[in-house]
């Protein structure tokens, strides 16, 4: 994957800076990790952040410096599907620990592995927000709640058969 | 009838957009506002008794009042929709079904300090919500209630969504503009205060959503208006984010006049306890308050009853009593082990320390491994201890609060749960396969689900 | 002010803060992040102290004293229990992660972390979990990284970054696993790298050339020394353990280098230690060319009875070797070991600083500058602390404006710093071919050096219309004038810096009639000539010619040369040099390594290194200081220069008073000769210098003399050698057990207080003053009424020539002095030798990159680097690289492709 924007991502990019004021385009940093993340595999290798630091006329290390600070970005290749299960206080209190393991033993990976395909991605995550709606994991854009081991299965079939789809 | 002045008509079909929202009143406070001046604005807000819906509970219109106003200078309100606190999804609630009513309330806010470009600072993870704010900001502008020249008053004003990227500590206000900044998210210390010295070095506000959407009713109904609603110092209504073992679990307004046995047991609210189990605890404002036993729950140390406000909540101080915070309201019940629920805040706190300084780096990743070994029945009796020498040193000496945030847990669990520690530490094949059950938390009344 | 810590009434300065002043009371109180340097930031919340209300207050508030100010009457308590208590909780905190690795840890016996720890009393370990481990990085060949030892006090970027403008260090992560580093293994680029290793509190960074041949802080035999590398003469203490130098740390010196030294001053040292050592007296030609010293003195004295008797002497050696050799040859055959071009400009600059119109800017005074103009000096790389002390004028001018903004006190590091953003005080760096200061300058210019000096010129009239204003100027050029002088009205204290990278004395001048127009408005404006070498300005000051101009004497064959520390091949286009050599009969060298003059030499004297030798030089501002000998080597033939030259003196006029002149009648008899130098020898611990009696000892009284370094052959420490004759420092433990005062400490260290930072129990207040009286030797006076005499006298306008060019050096900064390349690790630091073109230039000869071309006169082909902001008609070819030639700077050569 070669790391550019295309024209669209571009016009993003500079929607993005035209937020703030003359001179302080850094301040779009971290949106444009993310644009950089999503569209560069899912995760930022060295090649995207030189992208990124000369795109907003910084220093590289101010954005390495950035990147390792939040959880959010992967410095690492991730999965084509990521699980980012909570695992903090009101999931706890919901079941998130089987939920963990379920998901663990049916892909047959630990937290913060990979299934051999290249599919799947384990994460644990600190409190996302959803508390209400717990046990819950984020994937992609968006948040699945009130997990069940059949909702899980379901999750998973869901990606197979839209990772079959798109090949 | 309980007051409902923000989720009023939450459930109203497509209020999500403008023409539901505005058929429903809104964007009235717009009008009433820009025939004002900012000062009379901010001395509505005083007026109101509103104080900040993050956590720490500050006064919102003394805050509005300490902007430093430099001539030539651009200011900067900032919305602080970095919702992170275990327990607390209430401005997620907010944004994604109303989100009119937060811009409406931005835009208020935004005349009222002089803020031309305004900032919603949202935690990363909410990657969907903005898109719908954004969408919101578009139609606002479509109609006028955005962009150049207002309503014809000649007050510009841009609202910009920036997503954070996953980090706790970016709710604090200083490490939020700091983020704001491109840059780590490592508190600042103060002074200078963001009113003095904000973001790119401009006074700046910085305020939560929920607190910027309920300026919207102070202004539609006057502050003194709103202020009668409540009581004493807990003015106007609350977003209360229930969760843990309850029913319905969900995001409650509530006028702060209700009880806390009644939040919990009424069908209104969170409807009690699922599947007939009992009260055994609760952290009622967000993860880093502390935990209380259900005894001292419903009733203060006194024995009297404890209502949802700011001065109920604490009464008794940390000893019996606990903090309104942000209003996440996490109940566990009689099958929850305290040292687990423990244990997971203090890897929560440790995981979201930023590392700037060494009480908060060190000495949560230290309690962490204290309470995992106690949970995992390899504790001493002396780790007890231990653990409440650290949190208590950590306590008031971090510059910034997250170090109390990650102390006050411990230390409450400590306080009113240590017989349960120290049954994981005599029990230690047990600790994983048993909970250590009720003992003498419960309510005296044995109150059980309806 | 008074304030009171623990009941006791103290004296305080206002704008300090209570850490500060507890430290210049006296008071141990422990701190990581705080630094005089780089102030508070409030990380470690090692300093706490209990704050009361008044004397009723019993309870106190926990406070960060690095981060409250001194208020009058404010009442503290260091001793109280909680803060205490705390205290130590701060330390076990840190000691959780912190490996107990201290007995093969570089930092070991003088880490600060050591020293805290045992300040608060940690001693009970209640942590039982696996301490978190990082991976290291190659940092290159000066600093070696040990990332499981950090404490994250943040400093180490806070210098690197902040203070030194690094911008290859960083903290990277969060929570308990932030990590201190590069992106990725790598050469650190910074040239002030080695400060990190004084920075840091704790063994993370640590000096790589130590680890070569590691001996710790209390078996090091230590002197107060001087750095040679170059003009600024930075302050260093020289550590020394079985006749090998083993390190060069920074010596504190609040005039001159403060608390840091660049990377060439601190790891340039390893050349005393270099096999390439001159060690015995050598005669060409015997059978057996090591001689003995009578056979030495007697060749000796049948060559010092040659009728052309000529002395070299040397801008890298001290004032009394240089005068020893004076003496010995006479004042009138007594030349400098420098090109005449050289000796021309230093000339002047001493003619303009003897004015005493000007004040002479120490580093302290640039530092403190709130407008500075680099007028064509590459400072950066001729005078790496200079450059650094311009970055603290630009940063500190734009900090104490935000500071004042909100009236902020100046310690108040983390404030500041979000107030500043990328505020910069004025600096306007003007250059031939730029330089990293340009990214911290409002204004760069790249020039050739006379439109550098028309520039400066154009300031001068801005300033003052009484100055002519250049004729046929451009408007651009005006306009940057305008823009520099504007500056400059509006600043308080502004610094001129010049020097000799341009070769032209047309910038030098011009430097002065910009500082003089400044005076009539200002009480004194300061200017700072840069000079090539670390005593030139003393070798100025004795005025001798320079070594082209032996050639004018019609008879100036056949002599017989006594050539003084120097490789003439270094100062002189080889061509000359070997002109020079043809027309000896003889030659007489003495130094400390071979090089091409002493291949030369019939006859080779072993010089003593600094480290081997007491001496006087004077740095760039007029400073005079002494350095004294570290060790005396093994190889008894190696004795300081000076120490020679009065034997042969002697010899010479037949004296037999069977004694040399001692150091001090040495300088005395300088300040007599050449009563310029007067009061040198204030600057220089009187021999006879004693407390109760006693020597100072050179070696740590915790010398162990236990290690087993050489048990193979001897289980007993070596006895150190002694040295004959009166010294104020003795070479054993043995002597004075107290605190000497600041200058006659041969090392810092106080109880408790084992590494470097207990410089502070020696000073008045932190990142102040020494304590008592130290002796600041300065030549220069300035003199108050004194009115300017403007130069005026503004060059045309540079036009380039056909098939010409000017040529100029380009100095590296780790590498500009002779010595420093002698250390292995900055010799793979430096790069290729090159010649830089401009672009148009280039393809004018039909060059790329890389391409070898050849300058006439000279001899070797140079690959070309192609410059984008070089002016059209100038070359700047490498200079002080190990095998570069050297030609005739700011003259015109003819280039060809190769």
């Amino acid at each position: 994957m070669s790391v550019q924007f295309n024209e669209k991502q571009l016009t993003e990019f500079n929607r993005l800076v035209a937020r703030y004021p003359e001179g302080k385009q850094k301040s779009a940093l971290l949106p444009v990790l993310h644009l950089a993340q999503e569209s560069f595999g899912g995760w930022l290798s060295a090649e995207s952040m030189d992208y990124v630091a000369e795109l907003l006329r910084i220093e590289p290390i101010e954005v390495y410096e950035v990147a390792t600070f939040y959880s959010m970005y992967n410095l690492q290749p991730v999965g084509k599907y990521l699980f980012e299960v909570c695992q903090t206080g009101p999931c706890m209190l919901r079941g998130s620990d089987d939920i963990i393991a379920y998901i663990g033993e049916k892909l047959n990976i630990k937290p913060g592995q990979t299934t051999e395909d290249g599919m799947f991605t384990l994460k644990t995550v600190e409190c996302l927000g959803a508390c209400g709606y717990a046990p819950m994991m984020q994937l992609g854009k968006h948040y699945r709640e009130h997990l069940t081991k059949e909702k899980v299965d379901a999750i998973i079939e869901e990606c197979r058969n839209n990772a079959a789809v798109n090949n | 009838m309980a007051v409902k002045l923000l989720l009023e008509n939450a459930h109203v079909e497509g209020i999500r957009y403008y023409e539901a929202y505005r058929r429903t009143g809104g964007y009235r406070s717009v009008e009433k506002a820009l025939k004002m001046t900012p000062e009379a604005i901010v001395e509505e807000v005083k007026k109101s008794g509103l104080r900040g819906r993050g956590g720490a509970g500050f006064p919102a219109g003394m805050k509005w009042s300490f902007i430093a106003k430099p001539e030539g200078v651009p200011r900067h309100l900032v919305c602080n929709a970095d919702e992170s606190e275990p327990g607390t999804f209430k401005d997620r609630y907010l944004m994604e079904f109303l989100p009119h009513l937060l811009i409406e309330g931005l835009i208020v806010s935004s005349f009222a300090l002089g803020s031309n470009a305004t900032y919603i600072y949202i935690r990363g993870e909410y990657a969907w919500i903005p898109d719908i704010l954004e969408h919101a900001i578009d139609e606002a502008k479509a109609n006028g209630w955005l962009g150049k020249n207002i309503l014809g008053t000649g007050f510009d004003c841009e609202i910009y969504v920036q997503r954070g990227a996953g980090a706790y500590i970016c709710g604090e206000e200083t490490a939020l503009i700091e983020s704001l900044e491109g840059k780590r998210g490592n508190p600042r210390i103060k002074p200078p205060f963001p009113a003095v010295k904000g973001v790119w070095d401009r006074p700046t506000v910085v305020n939560n959503v929920e607190t910027l959407a309920a300026v919207v009713p102070i202004i539609n109904m006057g502050g003194d208006e709103y202020a009668k609603i409540g009581v004493g110092r807990s003015t106007g209504t609350k977003l209360i984010s229930a969760c843990g073992n309850i029913n319905k679990p969900g995001v409650y307004e509530i006028d702060m006049t209700i009880s806390v046995e009644e939040f919990i047991y009424s069908d209104e609210y969170c409807g009690g306890i699922p599947n007939g189990k009992k009260l055994k605890a609760c952290i009622p404002g967000g993860s880093s308050v502390p935990i209380l036993p259900a005894n001292l729950l419903l009733k203060t140390a006194k024995g009297e009853t404890r209502y949802m406000n700011y001065e109920s909540l604490s009464d008794g101080g940390f000893a019996t009593g606990s903090m309104m915070g942000s209003g996440g309201f996490i109940v566990l019940d009689e099958d929850q082990c305290v040292v687990r629920n423990t244990l997971t805040l203090a890897r929560f706190y440790r995981h979201e320390s930023c590392g700037q300084c060494s009480p908060c780096r060190e000495g949560t990743g230290w309690m962490e491994k204290i309470l995992k070994n106690i949970e995992y029945g390899k504790g001493k009796m002396s780790d007890i201890d231990l653990l409440w020498d650290i949190q208590r040193k950590i306590e008031g000496n971090t510059i910034c609060p997250l170090g109390d945030a990650a102390a006050w847990p411990v230390a409450a669990a400590i306080r009113h749960f240590r017989d349960e520690f120290e049954w994981h530490v005599l029990n230690p094949e047990e600790s994983q396969r048993r909970n250590y059950g009720l003992a003498h938390y419960a309510d005296a009344r044995e109150i059980v689900a309806a | 002010m008074t304030i009171y810590i623990d009941n006791k009434p103290y004296e305080a300065k206002a704008g300090k803060n209570l850490l500060e002043a507890c430290l210049a009371a006296g008071i141990n109180l422990p701190y990581f992040c705080w630094h005089p340097s780089l102030g508070s930031v409030g990380a470690c919340r090692q300093c706490a102290v209990k704050v009361f209300k008044d004397e009723k207050d019993t309870q106190g508030r926990l406070v960060m004293s690095c981060m409250e100010g001194v208020r009058d009457g404010v009442r503290i308590g260091v001793e109280e229990a909680t803060a205490k208590a705390f205290r130590e909780q701060v330390i076990e905190w840190m000691m959780t992660n912190h490996p107990h690795d201290c007995p093969v840890c570089d930092e070991g016996g003088s880490c600060h972390l050591q020293d805290m720890t045992v300040m608060t009393g940690h001693d009970y370990r209640r942590y039982h979990y696996k301490k978190r481990t990082y991976k290291n990085q190659y940092l290159g060949p000066l600093i070696n990284h040990e990332m499981n030892r950090c404490i994250q006090c943040y400093r180490c970027v806070r210098y690197y970054h902040d203070y030194a403008g690094g911008d290859d260090l960083n903290v990277f992560a969060a929570h308990n696993h932030v990590y201190f580093g590069r992106d990725k293994d790598g050469v650190l680029q910074s040239p002030f790298s080695g400060n990190l290793a004084e920075v840091c509190p704790t063994g993370v960074f640590t000096d790589k050339t130590l680890k070569e041949h590691y001996t710790r802080k209390w078996d090091l035999t230590m002197a107060p020394s001087v750095c040679t590398h170059c003009s600024v003469g930075c302050n260093i203490t020289a550590g020394e353990r079985y006749g090998k130098l083993r390190c060069v740390v920074n010596r504190y010196n609040e005039e001159v280098n403060g608390y840091f030294l660049c990377d060439r001053g601190r790891f340039g040292y390893e050349f005393v230690n270099s096999e390439n050592r001159v060690t015995q007296p050598l005669i060409r030609g015997r059978m057996s060319e090591a001689v003995s010293e009578e056979e030495l003195m007697h060749e000796l004295s049948v060559l010092l009875s040659q009728q052309k008797l000529v002395g070299i002497g040397s801008a890298r050696a001290s004032l009394e070797s240089n005068f020893a050799l004076r003496q010995l040859v006479g004042a009138g055959n007594f030349y400098a070991g420098i090109s005449e071009t050289e000796a021309y400009l230093t000339r002047l600059i001493v003619q303009v600083m003897q004015e005493g119109t000007l004040h002479s800017a120490s580093l302290k005074d640039i530092e403190q500058a709130d407008a500075v103009i680099v007028l064509g000096e590459d400072v950066w790389n001729t005078a790496p602390m200079m450059a650094l002390a311009v970055r603290q004028a630009a940063m500190k001018t734009a900090a104490n404006n935000a500071a004042a903004q909100l009236s902020l006190p100046a310690w108040h590091d983390a404030a500041i710093k979000e107030l500043v953003q990328t505020d910069k005080g004025f600096l306007a760096n003007i250059t031939v071919a730029g330089s990293p200061i340009d990214n911290i300058a409002q204004v760069t210019v790249h020039a050739v050096p006379d439109d550098i000096a028309r520039l400066g010129f154009a300031v001068a009239h801005e300033l003052s219309n009484t100055l002519p204003a250049l004729a046929n100027a451009d408007e651009k050029l005006l306009q940057t004038a305008r823009q520099i002088a504007a500056a400059l009205q509006q600043s308080k204290h502004p610094v001129i810096v010049s020097g000799l990278s341009c070769v032209n004395s047309a910038v030098i001048r011009a430097a002065f009639d910009i500082a003089a127009a400044l005076n009539n408005t200002h009480w004194k404006a300061s200017v700072a000539y840069v000079l090539p070498e670390c005593n030139s300005m003393g070798l100025a000051l004795m005025q001798a010619p320079s070594a082209e101009r032996i050639f004018d004497s019609s008879n100036a064959n056949d002599m017989t040369a006594l050539i003084l520390e120097n490789d003439l091949y270094r100062y002189l286009p080889q061509a000359t040099a070997d002109a020079f050599f043809s027309r000896c009969s003889n030659v007489i060298a003495l130094d400390s390594i071979h090089n091409n003059t002493t291949e030369k030499a019939q006859v080779l004297i072993p010089a003593a290194t600094f480290a081997e030798a007491d001496g006087s030089m004077v740095n760039y501002e007029g400073r005079t200081q002494h350095y004294y000998k570290v060790f005396i080597p093994k190889e008894g033939h190696i004795k300081e220069s000076f120490h020679w030259l009065n034997s042969m003196r002697i010899a010479k006029n037949n004296r037999s008073n069977g004694h040399g002149l001692s150091l001090d009648e040495l300088l005395h008899e300088a300040e007599i000769e050449m009563p310029v130098f007067e009061g040198v020898h204030d600057a220089m611990l009187s021999p006879h210098y004693s407390i109760h009696g006693e020597h100072i000892p050179r070696e740590p009284h915790r010398y162990s003399g236990r290690t087993a370094m050489y048990a193979n052959l001897n289980v007993s420490e070596q006895k150190p050698l002694q040295e004959e004759g009166e010294s104020a420092f003795g070479f054993t433990m043995e002597g004075f057990k107290g605190q000497p005062p600041a200058d006659a400490a041969p090392f810092f260290w106080s109880p408790g207080w084992n590494s470097g930072q207990s410089v502070t129990k020696y000073q008045q207040e932190p990142g102040g003053a020494f304590k008592g009286h130290i002796p600041a030797v300065q030549l220069f006076h300035d003199k108050v009424d004194k009115a300017p005499v403007f130069f005026k006298d503004i060059p045309e306008a540079f036009v380039a020539r056909k098939q010409k060019w000017l040529v100029l050096p380009q100095y590296h900064v780790l590498a500009s002095g002779e010595l420093s390349s002698y250390t292995k690790a900055l010799a793979s630091l430096l790069p290729e030798a090159c010649v830089v073109l401009s672009e148009t230039d280039a393809a004018l000869l039909g060059v790329r990159d890389g391409d070898k071309i050849r300058v006439h006169p000279g001899t070797t082909a140079l690959p070309v680097k192609v410059h984008l902001s070089l002016a059209n008609g100038v070359v700047l070819i490498s200079a002080g690289l190990p095998g570069t030639e050297v030609y005739n700077w700011g003259d015109w050569v003819k280039i060809e492709k190769e």
